[in-house]
């Protein structure tokens, strides 16, 4: 047998990494909450294109004096796009419109490059949805995983998507970045991913579990995760590949959306190798679990 | 021969991408009655060759007339040429029209359409404020009720609406019973119930508001009427492809590709039409009271009505179009309580005299100017215009509810019920989201969509081949049809591209090698124990089941994010399903078509991978 990495070896201390870094991420979002973007919070946002470089600080200067005293301004990828929040609740369509007539006004030609407002309304309703999209979203995938393999797996499967989510949000709570609907999306896209990497493992421990009767569960899990090592980390690659490709040249719009993936990609693989198996070790997974073979989804035969 | 049929397809519809797009602009008729035609394609013509402007092709599609120019300078030009010598008469909208060969637009094939964020423009939400509209129903009901009860010797004490319910506080039981009875006989419709009645016997009081069904009607009713209007409105901005839609219960998306002047297309979006009910002006008016208006179907001719307005627009709660007992069309209007009691005053004494509707709009005129620096520049200033669109004579006393007869054809009569709703904003409308998106930020989003594309998939195909060597080729044979692939089918389904679409195709590029990985070090694996020929037949089978499950939840969550997203993060889940689906199919099926074709039917010792 070739177990060139004994993973399982390390698992209370994955578990207990995994178990702190949930407990920092509920603790973060608890106090800290998230730093919600406008799709969530509603508002109006601005960004205009400064021919040459203007102070941050006279901007704010003249939309104090405007009548906008609690508008953020910053730079927006270079120091010539300028970008304006402005959280008004009161649901006013025109807020972007006035801005930008005062900024039209002073002595630096600017170019409109977006507005954007959302109503109170609609942006409680987008939290709402994204939430119960995600929830229903974990619950499909484990009525799906406990269908094709077994409840012990399904339950792996959704603790790690859980783990990885979580953490995700954490780390975004911790560091206060935006939260907007890109980065729910790629929130998704995770769960997606990392419930690919994480079937692809249980279905190779499920052949092992079958095939390879001599062996403890612990050495076959083992076993396993070898097996997949290769693949894993391919996978990883080439999308981490991508996702940096993304990052650093796809703009300041998704650069968000890349970063929630990048973090979700790494955790992703990690917590398939480890939150699941982990998960199955406790549940002590037994060949009788998996004893009446299932018959393999069609067998594919679709060569002309 | 199913993969050969797909990958034709799908390259058929991808192939109009690679076709340029021309810039182009296209005039329509302000008056969206009016189709265009070969005298206003002969008078662009002429006016071009006036000004010696080179254009390349001109012609009529679709009710509009379309010119492509060589370059944008020329567009632009062209645009300010011709606005200026036919000022209002027509709408001339910019736009890009994509040179597909005809043989390809035959089949259907068009380039893939951008989303907002790619091709700059705005995007409204409205919101149709439906309590409003159910408020003015019930008055009116509340006011029916009055009536019938009267009629009927039934005696109330109070009568009232709090919280959109109607409350009746009857004088005894025996009138309580009889009402209650009025309203259950009122209540029935085809598919249910109308009304939602509490009943308070021991104080004799009885509440009565509307069912699900009855609010869904006044609902759909509202955003029907809402949807037309701002149809009609937006085709006076002159887009070349606007989206007006229903979103949800209660809400209208407007989607203005191009359009960079939100505050204009709001003034527009958001002005109100109106109707106006006045009496003909008769040989006893005095000359004070009364003025003249054309005739919106026929320029040359006009009538005197009086000043004074009887009931406007907002008091109009429904238009449709009927048959009387002849069997002519007829349009049948519904007012509210205060609108029917003006109309029943108005008229009781005017039996025989006509009733005109007006129309009234808020419109721009453009004039050609001199400014201060001697150019010629267009002024645009703006002005109520009113029409008549309906002279009738009065037959007898009018109420909440009448019609109008002799309004000719079945189709005319179906033109002055849409002007009469139009007129009549069913329920007022507010912004609830606005994004804008200037060219310029577009033009960048494009930009940057594509350098990470054409880098992502750079670095995947380069990793592929140095790792996995001939298999890593036919991997990335795969992988350049899985994206020709995508781009087809987007074309086909006319999904809009968008940023966060375009990062899907990314994120597919990167995932799409799982299957291709699966299947090899499966192979990998399967060689240690069989012979090449058997491990690669294995291989791929085994593989089928692993990547079947791991890209089905993959699919579960796209669907999710489909559903609940908006706009650009749609964009995403309809890339990322696409891509999921397509890049099962290239990598089991292409992949294994390759190999074959390379190790097929030879005897190999040996296999590198």
């Amino acid at each position: 047998m070739d177990i060139r990495f004994k993973f399982m070896k390390f698992r209370k201390i994955a578990g207990l990494i995994s178990i702190t870094l949930f407990l920092i991420s509920c603790v973060s979002l608890g106090l800290r909450g998230l730093s919600l973007g406008l799709d969530f919070s509603g508002g109006t946002l601005i960004e205009v294109s400064y021919e040459s470089p203007v102070s941050l600080e006279s901007i704010r200067n003249e939309l104090d004096n405007n009548g906008y005293p609690d508008s953020q301004v910053v730079n927006f990828g270079t120091n010539l796009d300028v970008l304006i929040k402005v959280a008004d609740q009161s649901g006013n369509s025109s807020v972007g419109e006035s801005i930008f007539n005062i900024l039209s006004d002073q002595e630096i030609p600017i170019e409109l490059k977006r507005v954007e407002f959302v109503g109170p309304q609609v942006g409680d309703e987008l939290r709402d949805q994204g939430g119960l999209g995600m929830i229903v979203a974990l619950f499909m995938i484990l009525m799906y995983v406990a269908f094709r393999f077994q409840y012990k797996f399904a339950l792996g499967a959704v603790t790690a998507l859980a783990h990885d989510v979580v953490i995700i949000l954490g780390i975004f709570s911790l560091f206060s970045w935006d939260f907007d609907l890109t980065v729910l999306a790629a929130l998704l896209a995770v769960i997606g991913y990392s419930l690919n990497d994480t079937i692809v493992v249980s279905d190779r421990i499920r052949e092992n579990f079958r095939t390879e009767r001599v062996l403890e569960p612990m050495d076959m899990i083992d076993l396993s995760l070898n097996q997949m090592l290769g693949r894993t980390l391919v996978t990883s690659f080439t999308t981490l590949l991508v996702l940096f490709a993304l990052f650093i040249f796809g703009g300041e719009l998704i650069r968000g959306f890349s970063l929630a993936l990048i973090i979700g990609v790494v955790i992703g693989t990690y917590s398939s190798i480890y939150v699941v198996a982990n998960m199955l070790m406790s549940l002590t997974l037994t060949q009788d679990d998996l004893a009446i073979p299932e018959p393999e989804g069609a067998d594919f035969d679709g060569m002309p | 021969m199913l993969i050969l049929v797909v990958l034709i397809v799908g390259s058929l519809y991808a192939l109009p991408n690679l076709y340029p797009t021309q810039p182009s602009i296209q005039v329509a008729y302000t008056d969206s009655g009016r189709s265009a035609d070969q005298s206003l394609l002969n008078d662009l013509e002429n006016i071009l060759e006036e000004s010696k402007t080179d254009y390349e092709d001109i012609f009529l599609r679709e009710n509009k007339i379309v010119i492509k120019f060589n370059d944008v300078d020329t567009q632009l030009s062209s645009k300010t040429v011709l606005q200026n010598a036919l000022l209002d008469k027509v709408i001339i909208a910019l736009f890009l029209e994509p040179a597909t060969p005809q043989w390809l637009k035959d089949l259907g094939a068009n380039p893939v359409k951008l989303g907002l964020d790619l091709s700059g423009g705005v995007h409204f939400l409205l919101e149709v404020d439906i309590e409003t509209a159910q408020q003015g129903r019930l008055e009116l009901l509340l006011e029916t009720y009055r009536k019938t009860f009267k009629e009927e010797r039934i005696k109330f004490d109070e009568s009232s609406i709090k919280d959109l319910k109607l409350h009746f506080k009857f004088s005894d039981n025996q009138s309580y019973n009889k009402g209650l009875k009025k309203f259950r006989d009122d209540s029935p419709v085809i598919n249910g119930v109308q009304y939602i009645i509490t009943e308070r016997p021991s104080s004799d009081v009885l509440m009565l508001e509307y069912s699900d069904i009855a609010l869904r009607e006044i609902r759909d009713y509202a955003v029907g009427q809402n949807l037309i209007t701002l149809r009609n409105r937006v085709n006076e901005l002159g887009v070349s492809e606007p989206i007006v839609q229903r979103q949800g219960g209660n809400r209208i998306v407007v989607q203005l590709p191009g359009v960079q002047d939100p505050t204009a297309a709001k003034k527009i979006i958001g002005k109100t039409a109106n109707l106006e009910f006045r009496m003909e002006a008769n040989s006893r008016t005095s000359p004070l009271r009364k003025e003249e208006f054309n005739f919106k179907e026929n320029e040359f001719q006009t009538a005197f009505l009086e000043r004074s307005v009887i009931v406007a627009g907002d008091r109009v709660t429904n238009a449709n179009t009927g048959f009387d007992e002849s069997g002519f069309a007829q349009v049948n209007i519904t007012l509210d309580m205060e609108g029917g009691r003006a109309m029943q005053k108005a008229t009781s004494g005017n039996i025989g005299r006509r009733l005109g509707v007006l129309f009234v709009e808020q419109k721009t005129k453009s004039e050609l100017v001199t400014n201060e620096i001697g150019e010629s520049v267009i002024e645009q200033t703006s002005y109520i215009e009113k029409n008549i669109i309906s002279l009738a004579t009065v037959q007898a006393v009018l109420g909440t509810s009448f019609r109008i007869t002799g309004v000719g054809s079945p189709a005319e009569a179906s033109e002055l019920a849409l002007l009469l709703r139009a007129g009549a904003l069913a329920a007022p409308m507010k912004f609830v989201e606005e994004r804008t998106v200037g060219p310029s930020l577009g033009k960048e989003n494009i930009e940057l969509g594509m350098k990470s594309i054409v880098i992502g998939f750079a670095l995947v195909v380069l990793f592929m081949i140095f790792y996995y060597r001939v298999f890593g080729i036919a991997a990335n044979i795969s992988l350049i049809l899985n994206l020709v692939l995508i781009t087809g089918i987007m074309s086909l389904l006319g999904a809009s591209l968008t940023l966060p679409g375009m990062a899907g195709i990314v994120l597919t590029v990167g995932m799409a090698v799982d299957a291709n990985v699966l299947i090899f070090s499966r192979i990998r694996e399967e060689l240690k124990e069989k012979d090449p020929q058997s491990a690669i037949r294995d291989g791929f089978s085994r593989a089928f089941v692993t990547i079947f499950d791991a890209n089905v939840t993959t699919l579960i969550t796209a669907l999710i994010l489909y559903i609940i997203g908006t706009g650009p993060v749609k964009g995403f889940a309809i890339t990322l399903s696409i891509g999921i689906v397509t890049s099962m199919f290239t990598a089991i099926m292409c992949t294994r078509a390759m190999v074959n074709l390379v190790y097929g039917n030879k005897n190999i010792q040996e296999l590198k991978i």
